[in-house]
């Protein structure tokens, strides 16, 4: 497999660094890394991992809104950041694959690396409160 | 093809006694075509030597800059072809997200820093921004990307009848990882560094200086000597030595990276003058 964008490998870096769940996903939709924070959601280590289409990730995820109805993968912020090339920004609740629903903030943004190219999306996960 | 080093410190230039023998000048190195055509690899303080140096009758030199940082452009000013009526001079180098690289040369080429503007050149001056990609220069094919160090910085690999020469002297490609060196997908400038010829690499810090200065762009040798054993380097070659490293300490930086280990590669430290002949 070619080598990854530098700014891809350096998105990579920030994220196991940090305590949050952070998802990075490429250009063609495909995730390409989880953190530590992340596996602990997924059940599985990102080692144990090909790379995963997005639809895939929605099949690990069950997600879903405020009111309980199923949040699309075109409307999931990670979704809307590779599809729509926009920042999103949404409270979902989700069953992680250790079964339990948490309700959470998922953030996203595109990656628009040296002279505009578009190179994925990141996402970001935060346990919320109840309003 | 046939590589020249004019310029191997880092950082700044650091001439004297203490450093004879790998030199004090900064980042520049000559790439000649077998036809002759000439390619200049970053303009540092090397350079100014390196411009007296043509025969004349020269008529092109193209210079490819890695990034800005000082000691990477700090000779332009000192280059004798920039002053040569007639001469045809490309540069090539990486804009910034906001700036064109000519805008960027300006903040160092015109006053105060410098008295001469770059427009009042009187060679046919040409100046390209350059970012990843692929383009062919006379005879060379050259191979940009971007890699790991502080603002745009683009490594080069420059191939001329099957043979090539990579070019990363300010790299960070262990920044953040924690078992370096990882899977070669992950790994920045792996690209341009598989399976090359020579590598001419960042070999600033011992283990020890690193572990205060992650963060700043460089590597250590033992970052550079895992890089091209990953890669399939053909032949190493330890650059951008760090200013207050003196001659006795590369060497010993060297000695103690080479260990008893048979690496899959041949080690050459970078000394000013140097040349490598890739055929």
């Amino acid at each position: 497999m070619a080598q990854l964008a530098i700014e891809l490998i350096l998105l990579r870096q920030w994220a196991s660094y940090l305590a949050l769940p952070v998802f990075i996903a490429g250009a063609d939709g495909k995730l390409l890394f989880f953190n530590e924070p992340a596996e602990a959601l997924l059940g599985h280590r990102f080692d144990e991992f090909d790379e995963v289409p997005l639809e895939r990730l929605a099949e690990i995820f069950v997600t879903t809104d405020e009111a309980g109805a199923p949040v699309s993968r075109t409307k999931h912020p990670l979704g809307v950041a590779l599809l729509r090339r926009q920042p999103a920004h949404r409270r979902l609740h989700i069953r992680g694959f250790d079964g339990v629903t948490r309700l959470i903030e998922a953030t996203a943004f595109p990656i628009e690396g040296q002279q505009g190219g578009f190179l994925g999306a990141v996402a970001m996960f935060w346990e919320a409160h109840k309003r | 093809m046939k590589a020249t080093l004019w310029g191997t410190r880092g950082s700044l230039a650091a001439p004297g006694p203490e450093t004879v023998r790998y030199g004090g000048n900064t980042s520049c190195v000559e790439v000649r075509s077998a036809g002759g055509a000439v390619l200049v690899l970053d303009a540092g303080t090397g350079i100014r030597r390196l411009g007296a140096s043509f025969e004349p009758g020269l008529k092109r030199v193209d210079i490819l800059l890695t990034h800005l940082h000082m000691d990477h452009v700090q000779g332009l000013g000192f280059f004798a072809p920039l002053f040569t009526p007639g001469m045809e001079v490309h540069i090539w180098g990486p804009s910034s997200a906001t700036m064109h690289l000519r805008e960027r040369l300006t903040r160092y080429l015109s006053p105060p820093l410098f008295p001469v503007l770059l427009r009042d050149l009187p060679c046919d001056l040409q100046i390209h921004d350059l970012m990843r990609g692929e383009l062919a220069i006379g005879p060379f094919q050259v191979s940009a990307d971007l890699i790991s160090h502080p603002g745009p910085t683009l490594g080069f690999r420059v191939s001329e009848g099957g043979r090539s020469l990579t070019y990363m002297p300010d790299h960070e490609p262990a920044l953040g990882m924690k078992d370096f060196p990882g899977p070669a997908r992950w790994m920045s400038g792996f690209d341009l560094a598989a399976g090359t010829d020579l590598l001419i690499h960042d070999t600033q810090y011992i283990d020890a200086e690193y572990a205060v200065r992650a963060g700043w762009g460089h590597c250590t040798i033992t970052h550079a000597f895992r890089l091209a054993e990953l890669a399939g380097v053909k032949h190493l070659v330890g650059f951008h030595h760090d200013p207050s490293h003196a001659d006795e300490m590369l060497d010993a930086m060297a000695a103690e990276a080479l260990g008893s280990r048979q690496w899959p590669f041949r080690y050459s430290p970078g000394l000013e003058g140097a040349t490598f002949t890739i055929a």
